[in-house]
């Protein structure tokens, strides 16, 4: 009988508005990321050189959404991943940058950029080049269907490694009283 | 004044080519081109597209809240920001020097950081492209490509790391967003059993750094002229050294040098940094543009960062790390420390540093220490600075008689790079892509010279932006949930 090795699993991962900290927390997985890359494949992810998300199995979401851009990026991963992830405090309630929210944003912009003392000459950017930004952030789930929520500032990186060993082995995940934290 | 490639002077029928996003960095840019028929470069520029508004939402906020808040600005240093506003709240509470345990606490947490960021930045971003070539096949050129074909190389690296967090995780209290250092000095210090875990695997900690400083000497040895003429320009630099003039990335006096190693200002007290640094605004990215306000916008900007540091100081006080100082100073006739591919070289020098510098410290008996905290007269302005993985980095901040921050001022790392990285890939530009059809090989020659300042673009988006444009945010179910903001600064 022939033993038939079972595909791959394909993985993208991006942060939008977010610190990139649950992607280092995915990377203190530590060695156990040499395991994982013998069952999945990294489509999109800042670890590689893919600029767009293809088809994909599992999309993992870091970060809230907070300009046109963010949106875009969004879509394009519900698009393409069967199941998509949000990770961490900012994708699954805006996180820290949406302290910004009760925030007027022309205040902000006036006061970053055309008020500070050390600054030598003001001006608000604006190239067309910058994506528009929103005058709120928002969770992920405001803007598209998410599959899974892991909380989590960030989720410790043993938390996503029993998350992902659950899905990649077809169970639903649960994570035990002592990886599911807040903070 | 606009520099040579920053702005073409007829856009109009000119080609637009992005990379967009920036990938195997931090955070989120994007780089454009403008290019005529010919392939000839017009414009090229690095763009930081996105933006938090941390120093003005921070407002109002308790200062106790601050060390633990600003580092959300960033997950890869964010020991970095959780330091510097430390070292800034300090200041708030009067605890005009901390005491021996939480000085040595901090600076372990910060050995820590600098160890796994620097092993994250070379091994798992920057490497594929150092053994594989800038324009070898996509599908390879990442950490997995790398452990495939070089599995040793890669385990090292992720080993590194791993030691690096744990360091962190030991005297933060978590791996990423710990909150061991507050206002005054810190909340513990290591128990026995954590000093001896980490004793342990010290040493192999140092062999494998000198291992990743011979590697990068090697890549420079078997490519001499294009690994020093890629990407290559000349700039002032900045850094902090301590007083003797000892590489010191916890804290010390600013000194600022030309590109001849002039000394320009030397053991500057922080505290005065306006006197000596102007920031400029450019309407195309959220991310300012420092200079040395004794020399203009034009000719006034610098870098910072591993090789601004290790070519800056005097020495290093570790004996290894300042003997592969000095050797890649003389290399080359010191050619090689000009490059900006010598960013590795110097960064994987400070690598060694931060394993020597854990090393003594581990053997350091304050670290186990119970005097943790100091207070003294009340203040309302603090400045901390340091050293962060990616350069120097400036916390500014006044907080009222209510305990709550009134005005902050935070000017990060990568921010300093902000015009030697435009530099870097305008050059690239004109080597490399001037005139020729674009492949993603070439492309990614300009993605490589970004990567050898390790850019934390997360951290250098802390500003807000606003657009003279409108457009709808529609949910899942076809409802406008939000309007992007409209109009412009009119």
């Amino acid at each position: 009988m022939v033993e038939t090795k079972p595909r791959k699993l394909r993985i993208a991962t991006t942060s939008l508005a977010g610190c990139f900290g649950c992607h280092m927390s995915f990377l203190d997985i530590d060695e156990r990321l040499f395991d994982l890359v013998e069952l999945v494949e990294f489509d999109r992810s800042p670890i590689t050189d893919i600029k767009h998300c293809g088809r994909c199995d599992v999309g993992i979401i870091e970060g809230g959404v907070c300009n046109a851009e963010n949106v875009h990026v969004l879509r394009e991963f519900r698009v393409n991943c069967k199941i998509l992830i949000a990770i961490g405090a900012c994708a699954l309630n805006g996180g820290l940058p949406a302290q910004r929210n009760h925030l007027d944003l022309r205040d902000c912009l006036q006061e970053v950029y055309a008020t500070e003392a050390s600054l030598s000459s003001g001006g608000i950017p604006n190239d067309p080049e910058l994506p528009l930004p929103l005058d709120k952030v928002h969770p992920l789930h405001e803007v598209v269907k998410i599959d899974y929520f892991l909380p989590g500032c960030p989720p410790s990186g043993d938390a996503i490694w029993r998350f992902v060993n659950d899905l990649l082995a077809g169970r639903t995940p649960r994570l035990p009283h002592e990886l599911m934290h807040y903070d | 004044m606009t520099f040579d490639l920053e702005t073409a002077a007829n856009p109009q029928g000119l080609r637009r080519v992005a990379i967009d996003p920036v990938s195997r960095v931090e955070g989120h840019g994007k780089v454009t081109l403008l290019l005529d028929a010919d392939d000839r470069v017009h414009q090229v520029r690095l763009h930081i597209v996105e933006f938090r508004g941390f120093e003005k939402f921070i407002q109002g906020r308790p200062y106790w809240e601050v060390p633990v808040m600003v580092q959300r600005l960033c997950g890869i240093c964010p020991v970095s920001h959780h330091l510097a506003a430390s070292k800034a709240m300090d200041q708030i509470v009067g605890a005009r020097k901390v005491t021996p345990t939480a000085d040595k606490i901090r600076r372990l947490m910060h050995f820590g950081q600098i160890l796994q960021s620097h092993a994250l930045h070379f091994f798992h971003l920057c490497s594929p492209d150092l053994l594989f070539g800038f324009d070898s096949d996509v599908a390879k050129r990442n950490i997995v490509g790398v452990a495939q074909a070089h599995p040793d190389i890669a385990k090292r690296g992720v080993l590194l790391r791993k030691y690096g967090q744990e360091v962190i995780r030991m005297t933060a209290g978590k791996r990423v967003h710990g909150t061991g250092s507050v206002p005054g000095g810190v909340n513990k210090s290591l128990a026995e059993s954590e000093r001896a875990a980490l004793l342990k695997d010290v040493y192999q900690m140092i062999a494998w750094s000198r291992d990743a400083v011979r590697l990068v000497k090697e890549l420079f040895e078997k490519n001499l002229a294009f690994y020093e003429a890629f990407g290559r320009f000349r700039a002032n630099s900045l850094c902090l050294v301590r007083g003797d003039g000892a590489m010191d990335l916890y804290h010390g006096g600013l000194r600022a040098r030309d590109a001849d190693g002039k000394t320009l200002f030397d053991h500057v007290e922080y505290s005065t940094y306006w006197d000596y640094l102007l920031e400029d605004v450019k309407p195309w990215s959220y991310m300012k543009f420092p200079f040395l306000r004794s020399l203009g916008p034009d000719e006034g900007w610098y870098r910072v960062g591993p090789l601004a540091r290790v070519a800056g100081c005097d020495f290093i006080p570790t004996p290894l790390a300042d003997r592969e100082r000095q050797d890649f100073l003389a290399y080359d006739g010191g050619n090689a420390a000009g490059a900006t591919l010598g960013y590795h070289w110097a960064r994987m020098i400070e690598m060694l540093h931060a394993a020597e510098g854990i090393k003594d410290l581990l053997h350091d008996d304050d670290i186990t220490g119970s005097e943790l905290m100091t207070r003294g007269e009340r203040a309302g302005r603090g400045i901390g600075m340091i050293e962060a993985p990616r350069g120097t980095l400036i916390h500014h901040y006044r907080v009222n008689e209510d305990d709550q921050v009134v005005r902050a001022n935070l000017i990060v790392s990568t921010t300093h790079n902000n015009q030697a990285m435009n530099e870097a890939i305008r050059q690239v530009a004109r080597q490399y892509l001037d005139g020729k059809k674009l492949t993603e090989g070439l492309l990614n020659h300009i993605e490589v010279a970004i990567r050898c300042f390790d850019p934390c673009l997360s951290c250098a988006t802390h500003a807000l932006g606003r657009m003279p444009l409108a457009v709808e945010l529609v949910d899942a179910d076809g409802r406008v949930v939000d309007e992007l903001a409209r109009g412009g600064d009119e």
